[in-house]
């Protein structure tokens, strides 16, 4: 039980204990208990495809409260560029930078601007040739997660390098103290995240120490506030605050990355099911012949996050007429630059989640049982057990967590069929349509015509 | 002494399903336990000769046992068998034909590929009759 912090969250109120999350979670980390969904901790990556599921709205990400930045003296926003995608009719950044500082951040520090001094690394580590190919895009921290719940084997091919927001938060506070003369504690960073998995990240960073941003606000929280701010500024007062080009901005969809290390020997897969079907391919070293992979759970990439407002195409269509007017890229690396101090401090370790025991000799025994009781389960994935599958429910039934009467199909054999849904009940022959009435219809039919 | 049996049935001539079975025995080694390499060898051992069912037999019947020091696999088909074993073992050697490379396979990796991924590696032939596949990998 190390990942203690979750930002995504069940509202028990609102939860009718119905099957939609626990089908759709990538990890098989829900179970339905009590008639609510139960989120098993050390399976949850925090994805947020629960929150884009649930038709009650009962889960939600948490994010801070905007009397946060009260804590503080000075304030620094990090939009993430998926922000600029948000909204409609906008030609220029600096009034989505500008609209922050009205609303009472006192710098903005824009992640692309950090973006591309990661591009610029990244493009270095590919050239110097020792890592591990293909290399895969360390950005999404839910794709970090699910690697090391359930690809532990691809750990050692992940670039190893600070996300671009980490990276923004880290260059911010440093030049903020120096410019303030403020302590750590009196500086607010905060991000305008598009996911939860971002603001888990913030509290838990998996590889290397957090504590350097305060919080974060959701994109959907700021926006209402942010595009009213927006609509009263006026031309002359819009200050030049953005800094960074084409390349940042386009870290926010899917393919933005890959593209800013100008090779051509990349994939890009986005939505959860493409991901782990990359990683599967991946896994069974199908994909040797890519230099890089880059990964985003959400459909569209962090244009698509569960946080955001606009529909993932829509925000990334505006991204691209942004992106007409700006340079390639503002930022780059000095050169013979230290990549160490870019790069990670802590391992990825991989998450025991999944194992079904520690001792091999048990976890046979274990796995031999759940293939012969999901033999004698029906197969139908129904979810009525609160697992999500057949297997899924074998597999707590061996771990001690469910019992095979929690099967209906399975309790009906000694309870009575009465138990099933009526489709799944023997019943007397079902009347049959005659011949002769399909015939009638079809005379019917012609004649109408 | 304890060990795991899997069988299971490889139909022929359905790329969309190949791969299933290596795919499944992926997945349970991994709750087992196995150390990342042997899963890996086993995944791409096993996936190649399930291809090789798909591709050359019109299907064939894979056995997997897990024991405590190794991971065993017969592949066996009723297909036309292989004439020159040394031929087939070579890289670069297919007699796939060309509707099979379209999809990108038949690139002649198939059985080399096998022996490279496994410690211990056995091929019984016989033209017209089928091929059978004896496979360990080794866990440690």
């Amino acid at each position: 039980m190390e990942n203690v912090f979750h930002s995504v969250r069940l509202d028990d109120e609102k939860c009718q204990g119905c099957t939609n999350c626990i089908k759709r979670c990538p990890t098989q980390a829900i179970r339905v208990r009590n008639k609510k969904a139960y989120i098993i901790s050390d399976r949850c990556i925090d994805c947020g495809e629960c929150i884009r599921v649930c038709p009650h709205h009962a889960k939600y990400a948490v994010s801070e409260h905007f009397n946060e930045l009260l804590k503080y003296k000075y304030r620094i926003a990090l939009p993430a560029p998926s922000l600029y995608g948000q909204f409609n009719n906008l030609d220029n950044v600096d009034y989505v930078l500008n609209g922050l500082i009205q609303m009472g951040f006192d710098e903005v520090f824009e992640v692309s601007k950090a973006a591309e001094i990661i591009s610029d690394a990244s493009r270095r580590m590919l050239e110097n040739g020792t890592l591990k190919r293909p290399v895969i895009s360390s950005a999404c921290p839910a794709v970090l997660r699910l690697i090391r719940t359930r690809f532990p084997n691809l750990i050692g091919n992940i670039l190893p390098l600070f996300t671009p927001v980490d990276l923004a938060a880290r260059l911010a506070r440093k030049a903020a103290k120096k410019k303030t003369g403020l302590s750590d504690g009196e500086i607010g960073v905060f991000f305008i995240s598009p996911c939860p998995a971002k603001r888990t990240a913030i509290t838990n960073p998996l590889c290397y120490d957090g504590g350097i941003i305060s919080g974060a606000f959701a994109i959907k929280d700021i926006y209402p506030v942010l595009v009213q701010t927006m609509d009263k500024m006026e031309l002359q007062k819009v200050e030049a605050l953005s800094d960074s080009g084409i390349i940042g901005v386009g870290w926010a969809s899917s393919g933005g990355e890959s593209s800013g290390l100008l090779k051509e020997r990349y994939l890009a897969a986005d939505g959860i099911e493409n991901v782990i079907n990359v990683l599967e391919e991946l896994e069974d070293e199908k994909l040797n012949d890519l230099d890089f992979i880059e990964l985003n759970c959400c459909t569209g990439g962090c244009v698509g996050g569960v946080l955001t407002v606009e529909n993932p195409y829509v925000a990334k269509a505006r991204i691209q007429r942004l992106r007409k007017f700006m340079p390639v890229s503002c930022n780059r690396l000095p050169d013979g630059f230290n990549l160490d101090i870019l790069g990670w401090t802590h391992e990825l370790s991989p998450s025991p989640a999944m194992k079904l025991a520690d001792n091999v000799i048990k976890a046979m025994r274990m796995m031999s049982e759940l293939r012969t009781i999901e033999g004698e389960l029906p197969g139908l994935d129904c979810g009525i057990c609160g697992a999500p599958s057949c297997r899924a429910l074998a597999d707590d039934i061996v771990r001690g967590y469910a019992e095979k009467d929690d099967c209906i199909f399975w309790a009906a054999r000694s309870k009575g069929e009465e138990l099933l849904p009526v489709p799944f009940r023997n019943r007397e022959k079902t009347p049959e349509k005659t011949s002769e009435s399909s015939n009638d219809f079809e005379e019917n039919f012609l004649r109408d015509e | 002494m304890d060990s795991l049996r899997l069988h299971y049935d490889v139909p022929g001539d359905d790329f969309t399903r190949a791969g299933a079975a290596s795919g499944d025995v992926k997945r349970m080694l991994k709750q087992l336990g196995i150390s990342p390499t042997v899963i890996r060898n086993v995944a791409v051992a096993m996936y190649e000769g399930e291809i090789n069912l798909v591709i050359h037999a019109g299907g064939g019947e894979i056995d997997v046992e897990v024991s405590e020091t190794e991971i065993s696999m017969v592949l066996s088909d009723h297909g036309p068998g292989i004439e020159d074993v040394e031929l087939a073992m070579k890289e670069g050697y297919s007699t796939a034909p060309d509707n099979i490379r379209c999809l990108g396979f038949g690139a002649g990796m198939g059985l080399p590929n096998i022996k490279k991924y496994t410690d211990e590696f056995r091929i019984e032939t016989e033209v017209g009759v089928g091929t059978t596949l004896f496979l360990k990998v080794y866990i440690q």
